[in-house]
């Protein structure tokens, strides 16, 4: 279990790190906390030519403030959200997201924008940031650019980075005081890859209500009927949940049915508990 | 009691190195000049090998079999008749027969460079139907794992009970099906070699993770057709085994050929990946069990169905068939029961090899027969507890003979039954469930009771037919000339604390500070022979055979002490570290100095064999020693998403004369830990081509700290009365019952349902399958 023969590269700034992924044809990786990559490459289950070091880079770790939304440095380590380190402006759901994420070691290195460019279905923060209508800024060899988290993630493991984009940013709605949201986490044991998350965020101030299945082994998946029932003020059930996902067409066996409907069930019930 | 003998709770003595990070494991050893192994291994479950091309100029640092000149297969022989022996190639000749199989070995300078030679190694195969399912393995017409043989079956035994009378006699016949789920070991550290042949000592010196090195000394010997004297193995810190380092490897034969042939040494140090996919497996069994009872729950006769998942090989030594040899006589557990049939299969099919883990069988036998135990509780309507303790052995009857012809030494079993439904407070947790939980969860009790056949003896093993028969266990004890205390034993302390314990036994002999006693261990070229630690026989065995040498020392010494005390010899005794006579003592650096350093003051009647002594020690009878335990837990159940959690768990356990109770607990908390990762979590699935679906610790789920619970133990003390202060094993114990216990709690959290799971792991997919079905059936 040692990586395939790779040439390594440490980036001086972003837009050394841009070159350089772009310096060769070959497949070129960037590498933030390394928590994913560095595993894959130890399985040669990825083989990358070159490895651009972006971790540590201080245009990747500063936080924001652009009035409605705060904007996070890719390069913030979930440890740091989850020790409060960047200003909560999602009534705390973005702290309780990053302690929920695998363990502290991994927490220690692994970054949110790590994350988003990884897209790993059964990770957190495409889900949850899903849910709470954040926005990719990404820069690369033809300049700098800003995508909806909805159209970011196209598939598991796939987004809309070219080979020598890196992710900078993510662009986070501030959430308003009366706002709720709900996050339930489905796993065989704390730290593991979740089996279902349900994710919930509801701002009426804002006009703003999403309800999103994520670990469902694609890109996580809004689920609008759910989201209306929750404007509407309506319970949902496990069975409610059920009727949802198979009315827009989402299809899984008995046991992943089961458990996407309790995780958004349970989502939606926590939003709203005391 | 002394402070330091048995029964003081020592802190570890080898702790100090270990929590300091200052262990010394095979893969903290250099040798100069050493390459480093990687294989090539097969990715299919089942196929002929067409051709390997190695690639263009590595021919000379990769090898296949036909490079292994020398090199036999590995065979185990069975004396058991009908037995049909597996050659396991150290790599695959003209079949593959698991994913995972070693099909070429590659040298490079690192291991990097080794993994880079054999993702260019290119083997073309012709897939074969493979052999996965063990029951469809047994059936005629199955894909043949081993062409010649005919079908898939090892060995198959049956042993009829008279069953008509107690049929007769039965108000109820309740059958059940189980399934424990092939899982893997895990031990902290892998399987690890360093081989390197030293021309002074004319001698393979072989450092290796194992428990048992004089047996892999023995098998490398033979496999590589070398004498014994030529082969040294020495097993340093080995983190951990249970079970997995009982059997010579493959990657170790290649390991020793290549320091032989080219006389560099070779190093091998698994990763976790091919750990988990191609290292042996174990506590795939599959049941069916009837119990016929009366209608207060006795159960008079036992009917079993018994078929072991083998995989493609047996292991050498201990063959394949043990874990069916003991299924077959441990299913009646501690019970009376009149009648007992049972019929045994031991299957192969295109999996790793299975060998036994920590518990040996009986976690599976305890997951069917304590299940079956509450399955007839619930059909006679009474507690669980109460249909165990009218079904035990009562100690009035002990030592007992039972169906099985195993003979219970000693021990209050119902005892231990009531003990720990008292801890667990049964009327408590049926008020809690009736009550409801404000989650939604629900809550069930689950008990599970053992006994624990442990040091196995001579005639034992023998019976198994297995060619590795322990007979007696040696240990030497040499006083040093400064009064310190060598202790030599060809067990291998690998996380059981015997550099502790045994020299707790010294202590308790001869009252010497366990900090001046060394135990010497893992080493077939400073130890007496011993088969190794396995079957929880090292504390029992080589505690005892240090008992006994130390009073042999005693007895060397007094004829010394007498002289320079100016007494008899026998009214010499030994306590606390010095001889002591009527008119006064010596330190034992006396008795040292005057035999080493100044002989000129010896007496000339001295026992001439000295102050060392290799002794050497069986119990008798030799049948081994008869632990027991019953656990209790409680546990909620999501019926929405499956989940179990444990909230409670009760040991109580009784194993004779504890040498080191702190020692003593942890055998027990790491092993229920082990039992509940085998009853929630550890599962080693295959697909139907065979291929393993649990190749990282990302899909196979191990306990964590979250996932035990405090557990909450009391012991019985029934010392044995037939060994060495009354000490019997019990290093596995606590993993046999765990499976059982859980699966009963989650049975009884369930029954509102209906539902019943009978799977290990108890997963929250099976959960739901169980609610669902039950559902459908009253549907």
């Amino acid at each position: 279990m040692k990586p395939a023969k790779f040439d390594y590269a440490r980036a001086g700034d972003v837009a050394d790190a841009i070159r350089l992924l772009g310096s060769t044809d070959g497949f070129n990786k960037p590498l933030g906390g390394g928590m994913s990559l560095g595993p894959m490459m130890n399985l040669r289950l990825a083989q990358p030519d070159l490895v651009v070091e972006v971790r540590g880079l201080d245009a990747l770790k500063g936080v924001g403030d652009e009035g409605d939304r705060l904007v996070v440095g890719a390069g913030v380590t979930h440890a740091e959200i989850e020790d409060g380190k960047i200003p909560d402006t999602t009534n705390g759901m973005m702290r309780f997201v990053a302690g929920q994420i695998a363990y502290r070691a991994v927490r220690n290195r692994g970054t949110v924008g790590g994350s988003i460019a990884h897209a790993d279905p059964a990770a957190d923060w495409p889900t949850a940031l899903r849910a709470l209508g954040a926005e990719v800024a990404i820069d690369g060899p033809d300049g700098a650019r800003i995508v909806p988290i909805s159209e970011f993630q196209l598939a598991a493991f796939t987004v809309a980075l070219e080979s020598a984009d890196i992710v900078t940013a993510l662009r986070i709605p501030k959430l308003s005081s009366g706002a709720r949201w709900g996050y339930y986490k489905i796993c065989r044991k704390p730290g593991e890859f979740a089996d279902s998350i349900g994710a919930v965020v509801h701002d009426p101030d804002r006009g703003y209500t999403s309800v999103v299945l994520g670990a469902n082994d694609g890109a996580p998946l809004d689920v609008p009927a759910l989201a209306e029932a929750v404007r509407a003020g309506n319970d949902v059930g496990i069975e409610d949940a059920k009727a949802a996902l198979a009315a827009q067409g989402a299809a899984f066996d008995d046991y992943g049915t089961q458990i996407h409907a309790v995780a958004l069930s349970r989502a939606i019930e926590g939003a709203f508990a005391s | 009691m002394s402070d330091t003998g048995i029964g003081a709770s020592v802190l570890r003595k080898e702790d100090r190195r270990f929590l300091a990070g200052r262990g010394n494991y095979v893969a903290d050893i250099a040798a100069a000049n050493e390459v480093a192994l990687a294989f090539v291994r097969s990715p299919v479950a089942h196929g002929r090998i067409r051709s390997i091309v190695k690639p263009e100029g590595a021919e000379n640092r990769v090898f296949t079999a036909d490079d292994l000149d020398g090199v036999q297969p590995m065979r185990a022989p069975s004396k058991l008749p009908g037995y049909k022996p597996s050659d396991f190639p150290a790599l695959a000749t003209t079949k593959v027969r698991f994913v995972g199989e070693t099909v070429a070995a590659c040298v490079g300078a690192t291991r990097a460079e080794a993994e880079d030679l054999a993702q260019a190694v290119e083997v073309d195969y012709e897939e074969l139907d493979p052999a996965v399912d063990m029951l469809a393995a047994r059936e005629p017409g199955a894909p043949l794992v081993h062409d010649s043989w005919g079908d898939n079956i090892a060995l198959s035994t049956r042993v009829d009970g008279d069953m008509d009378p107690v049929k007769a006699r039965a108000a109820h016949s309740v059958t059940r099906e189980f399934r424990m789920s092939r899982q893997a070991m895990v031990p902290m550290e892998g399987r690890a070699v360093l081989a390197e042949w030293n021309a002074r000592m004319d001698q393979l010196i072989v450092h290796t993770a194992t428990q048992v090195p004089h047996l892999i000394r023995a098998g490398l010997a033979m496999f590589l057709g070398l004498e014994q004297r030529q082969v040294r193995v020495i097993a340093p810190d080995v983190g951990g085994g249970f079970g997995l380092k009982t059997y010579v490897q493959p990657e170790e034969l290649v390991a020793c050929w290549y320091a032989m042939k080219f006389g560099r040494p070779a190093r091998w140090i698994s990763d976790r990946r091919e750990h988990l996919i191609a290292d042996a497996n174990c506590r795939e069994h599959h049941y069916i069990v009837t119990a016929h009872a009366d209608a207060d729950g006795r159960i008079l006769g036992l009917e079993g169905e018994v078929t072991v998942d083998a995989g493609a090989y047996s292991i050498y030594p201990f063959t394949n068939c043990l874990e069916a040899a003991m299924a077959g006589g441990n299913l009646p557990g501690p019970y009376a029961i009149e009648a007992y049939g049972v019929k045994t299969w031991t299957v192969v099919t295109n999996k790793p090899p299975l060998v036994p883990y920590r518990g040996v069988a009986r976690p599976g036998v305890a997951f069917a027969m304590e299940m079956l135990v509450d399955a007839v509780a619930r059909a006679v309507g009474r507690e669980p507890h109460e249909v165990r303790m009218i079904n035990m052995v009562p100690p009035s009857a002990m030592p007992y003979t039972n169906i099985a012809k195993k003979t219970f030494d000693s021990g209050d079993h119902p005892g231990a039954v009531a003990r720990a439904a008292e801890m667990i407070d049964i009327e408590a947790v049926r008020e809690r469930q009736a009550r409801g939980e404000p989650d939604g969860r629900l809550i069930g009790l689950g008990f599970g009771s053992y006994v624990e056949q442990a040091a196995h003896g001579t005639s034992v093993f023998a019976s198994w037919g297995v060619q590795m028969v322990p007979g007696y266990e040696q240990a030497g004890a040499k006083l040093t000339p400064d009064g310190g205390l060598e202790l030599r034993v060809g067990v291998q302390s690998h996380g059981q604390g015997m550099e502790t314990t045994l020299a707790q036994v010294a202590s308790e002999v001869l009252g010497i500070d366990p900090d001046r006693v060394s135990v010497i261990h893992g080493d077939t070229g400073l130890t007496p022979y011993s088969t190794g630690t396995y079957a929880s026989r090292s504390i029992v065995m080589a505690g005892g055979a240090v008992s006994r040498a130390c009073k042999v020392l005693i007895e060397r010494m007094k004829t010394i002490g007498a002289h320079l005390l100016q007494c008899e010899p026998n009214e010499i005794r030994v306590a606390d570290g010095r001889v002591m006579g009527p008119g006064g003592d010596l330190p034992l650096s006396e008795i040292g100095r005057v035999w080493y350093i100044n002989p000129e003051e010896l007496p000339a009647d001295v026992d001439t064999d000295g102050v060392e002594a290799v002794v050497g020690y069986r119990p008798e009878p030799d049948h081994g020693t008869f632990s027991y335990s019953t656990h209790a837990a409680v546990v909620a159940v999501d019926p929405d998403t499956g989940a179990v959690e444990v909230l409670d768990y009760i040991v109580v356990e009784d194993c004779g004369t504890m040498v080191n109770p702190m020692v003593v607990a942890g055998q027990v908390y790491g092993g229920a830990a082990q039992g509940i990762g085998t009853a929630l979590y550890e599962e080693s699935p295959f697909d139907e081509l065979g291929q393993p679906l649990a190749s990282t610790f990302a899909d196979y789920h191990l306990p964590g700290a979250a996932e035990v619970p405090g557990f909450r133990l009391a012991h019985m003390v029934t010392p044995s009365p037939h060994t060495e202060h009354g000490i019997k094993g019990m290093g596995e114990g606590s993993t046999i019952p765990t499976p059982a216990v859980i699966g009963n709690a989650v049975n009884d959290a369930l029954r509102r349902y209906g539902a019943e799971v009978n799977e290990t792991p108890i997963s929250p997919r099976r959960v739901l399958a169980a609610i669902a079905a039950a559902q459908g059936e009253a549907a």
